[in-house]
């Protein structure tokens, strides 16, 4: 079977599970209000399958609430696909969704086996071409016409984001099939994942920036959709809408370059803007900021919208209102590194415009740092672990804007590994603890979920950056270019150094309050600890495997091997051209200065490692003295150095808040006071009108009136109808004649 | 007393027409009204026949039959109109008729 031309079928297979939830999904599981509607009776008539448990089912039904569950029910899940409310249509949702999910990677690997074999490693398909009307002038005065295909590219880099989407994706869903059983909208949330991998399928596989945009907004709707999953809560409808607004600033920029490109390039696809850009008819813009460094500018706009990036990342940390899958699904492996994703794929751009790289890096570097520093101090699990993200993206974006193109998407690879493991580990954690997310609550649970822990004790090595494990090998290389490379610096080496001891240190906080030490969890909850069923637990150990395998593909250059162990860069070489270029440069450099670094990168995280150990594990008091001791610094961080704040007083409440003020003016003065206005001119006129209608136009016509009436006045006095006055009239006239007659 | 000559028709058909005039001008019933419209015809024709005799001619009493036949018209359509009048208007007084004015 050749999958190379059924790439368009990769995102199609997802979509089809997404209609079938979301158009006929409530038949399939009619949900939210079954929880009052399972009386052991009502589940009999329905559903004779569930007859063997269904009396302890409903008998315990009434005990739980969301997460909670008693141990009785946890061998149950671990024996089998039985879920809380037994139905066969929700075990169909089990299967489907997932299934289709598996379908598009199977078909993703299938593609990718064969890509490897071709001689030039990528491939089109083109379904049909979009042609948006009349042709336009470009900047240059040529002629061109706006289209764009509903086209597919699988090359180098769309392929590891395919892999990437529909494998970690799969995991991501077997998962959820365990963390959400209980939930209400088991349908709904499974229609909106799968919509997303669809988006998502169409983001990476589009051969042209605008089909790529389309996808770019799925994934945001579908974002906006799960954030707001629980949307009977306030705080997590006001998260998916500040997400959604957060991204439309970013997309406004993403939709200028755009345009721009069209404008100066004449084209969106790909490959023919790489072509344009390499075959030196552009010369790179080293001087001025000229019209390529802006375009690259709007652009990386865009990709900072998305990918959560210094000054737009505040929407992320407020995302992990959504359920942990999507937090680790779509905020954190997937959705959020399209920006990442963008800017390698404009490689050729950004190459030709080194101000904005620096730009790209200087900001990748800034939220690394800021985003690690708030890390630091906060409770709640999952948003140590979004600050993370925001940091991790961070990194890639540092890489992006020191040239190191591949080296992004290495850490884009590893990252979605070790951090969709962390999201889906803490998942399982609250899963534990009944929707606990405090870490000041947890504590001791080493022993009690030992699955959990010892998969995101791998995940925090990975993280932290220990060699063996994939965060080491791409966090390294983002180090050692953003310090070798042309466009690296001192300054960038060293906050990307310092983050990468701030991110030691906080994973290792984040697991010695949660696993180790004294537990702090409340009693009642305690009872009812549980290590998650196998949906989440084999996952999380392929994912755990995955953390530590895939950095081998990558390992320094430094290290001499060879074949897969350096797999990843000679695979994704086609897709950039830089590759040349770095290597010459990394030449120059001293093979001893690089283990130097190294060895100091891996020092900082064993020091962060050890502080947060002494921290956390060895005498608990020393954190709490230094809150007290520095009090304004750590409530600083604690209140997210005010970002939200600064943003609320500047643009939610100066910006929008005075602006509607502003235009409340405008609408109640001008534009009311125009309609106002129109229509007192309009009285006004008509009063007028009135006026000349009854004196002059009324006074004409009676006036006439009045003139017949009094001329005819001595007519209508001999008008008498009476006959005898007639007959005297006759006689007199006749009398007249005669006197007449007789007088002359 | 001297002979009845001309003169003397004459005054009695002027004296008749000045009856006949009057009454029509002056009577509010209809009835007498048309009665006083006979008398004026009556005068015409005494003029006519005085003057007939005056001159020899037989012209004049001819007319005086035409007149007669033309009276009795006038009279049955007269009194037609009498009869439609009083059913319409319950009255046989001219000057409460007024329907010439419209």
């Amino acid at each position: 079977m050749n999958f190379l031309d059924q790439i368009w079928l990769i995102p199609l297979f997802p979509l089809f599970g997404a209609l079938v939830m979301l158009l006929f999904g409530s038949k399939l599981d009619p949900q939210p209000d079954s929880e009052v509607a399972m009386a052991p009776g009502l589940e009999h008539t329905h559903d004779d399958h569930a007859e063997h448990a269904g009396h302890d089912h409903a008998h315990d039904h009434g005990h739980d609430h969301d997460h909670s569950h008693s141990h009785g029910h946890t061998h149950e899940h671990a024996a089998g696909h039985d879920h809380h409310h037994g139905s066969p249509w929700k075990n169909l949702v089990s299967l489907l969704c997932p299934g289709m999910v598996l379908l598009s990677f199977i078909f993703s690997v299938g593609a990718v086996t064969q890509l490897a074999a071709l001689p030039q490693r990528a491939h089109q398909v083109i379904q049909f071409t979009w042609r948006a009307g009349l042709p336009f002038h470009m900047a240059d005065d040529r002629l061109a016409t706006l289209t764009a295909d509903c086209g597919f590219l699988l090359d180098p880099l769309s392929a590891v984001m395919v892999l990437v989407v529909t494998g970690i994706g799969f995991l991501i869903h077997v998962y959820s099939v365990g963390y959400m059983a209980h939930d209400n909208g088991y349908y709904r949330f499974f229609g909106y994942l799968n919509l997303f991998v669809f988006f998502m399928l169409m983001l990476v596989l589009a051969n042209n920036y605008a089909l790529m945009f389309v996808g770019w907004e799925g994934v945001g709707l579908c974002s906006y959709l799960l954030i707001s999953f629980y949307f009977h809560k306030k705080s997590a409808g006001d998260a998916g809408k500040k997400a959604f607004i957060v991204n439309r600033v970013g997309d406004a920029g993403f939709i200028l370059g755009m345009l721009l490109m069209f404008s100066v390039l004449g084209t969106v696809k790909f490959v023919d803007v790489n072509q344009i850009l390499r075959s030196g008819q552009f010369h790179a813009e080293t001087a001025g900021f000229g019209v390529l460094s802006t375009m690259a500018l709007l652009l990386f706009i865009g990709a900072t919208g998305k990918s959560a990036q210094f000054p737009l990342y505040v929407w992320l940390p407020d995302a992990m209102e959504g359920p942990t899958p999507v937090s680790a699904l779509i905020h954190a492996a997937t959705m959020v590194t399209a920006g990442v994703y963008m800017v390698a794929r404009s490689s050729a751009l950004y190459q030709l415009t080194p101000q904005t790289s620096t730009i790209v890096a200087a900001v990748g570097a800034f939220t690394a740092i800021l985003a690690a520093s708030i890390a630091l101090v906060q409770y709640d699990i999952k948003r140590v672990l979004a600050y993370s993200t925001v940091s991790q993206l961070g990194y890639m974006f540092l890489a992006l804007g020191v040239g190191a193109y591949w080296v992004a998407i290495f850490h884009l690879f590893t990252h979605a590994f070790f951090k969709a493991l962390l999201f889906l580990g803490s998942g399982s954690v609250i899963h534990a603890l009944g929707g606990e997310q405090d870490m000041r609550r947890m504590g001791g649970l080493k022993n009690k979920i030992p699955i959990t822990h010892w998969t995101m004790w791998v995940g925090s090595i990975a993280i932290a950056g220990i060699p063996g494990f994939a965060g080491f090998f791409s966090k390294d290389e983002i180090l050692w270019q953003s310090y070798s490379s042309p466009q690296g610096s001192n300054v960038l080496y060293g906050v990307g150094l310092a983050t990468a001891g701030l991110t030691a240190f906080y994973m290792w906080r984040l697991m010695n309050m949660t696993f180790y030490g004294k537990s702090r969890v409340a009693p009642e909850v305690a009872a009812n600890i549980h290590e998650s069923p196998a949906p989440m637990t084999v996952p999380l150990t392929i994912l755990a495997a995955g953390s530590f395998l895939v950095g081998w593909l990558g390992t320094p250059k430094l290290w001499g091997m060879s074949g897969w162990f350096r797999g990843l860069e000679q695979w994704l070489e086609p897709a950039f051209a830089s590759a040349a270029v770095e290597a010459a440069h990394e030449g120059a450099h001293d093979a001893n200065v690089e283990w130097i670094l190294m060895s100091v990168s891996v020092s900082v995280a064993l020091i962060g490692i050890g502080i947060a150990r002494w921290f956390y594990h060895k005498r608990p008091d020393i954190p709490d003295s230094l809150e007290a001791r520095m009090r304004p610094l750590h409530s600083v961080l604690l209140n997210k150095w005010y970002v939200d704040e600064l943003y609320d007083f500047l643009f939610v409440n100066g910006f929008a808040k005075g602006g509607g003020r502003v235009l409340g003016a405008f609408d109640r003065n001008v534009v009311d006071g125009g309609v106002n206005g129109a229509g007192w001119l309009t009285r006004f006129s008509s009063s007028v009108s009135i006026w000349w209608d009854t004196w002059i136009i009324d006074g004409a016509v009676r006036l006439s009136s009045l003139l017949v009436k009094l001329s005819s006045y001595p007519v209508r006095i001999v008008q008498t109808g009476r006959v005898q006055a007639y007959a005297l009239f006759v006689v007199v006239g006749a009398l007249a004649f005669f006197g007449y007659y007789l007088a002359r | 007393m001297g002979p009845i000559t001309t003169s003397h028709y004459l005054a009695l058909s002027a004296a008749l027409l000045l009856i006949g005039t009057i009454g029509v001008l002056t009577r509010r019933n209809i009835v007498i009204i048309l009665m006083s419209i006979e008398l004026i015809l009556n005068a015409v024709n005494i003029n006519l026949i005085a003057f007939s005799h005056y001159l020899q001619n037989v012209n004049g009493q001819i007319f005086a039959i035409f007149v007669i036949t033309d009276a009795v018209a006038e009279a049955a359509v007269g009194l037609g109109i009498l009869i439609a009048l009083f059913r319409n208007k319950e009255t046989v007084l001219a000057d409460e008729v007024d329907l010439l004015k419209w």
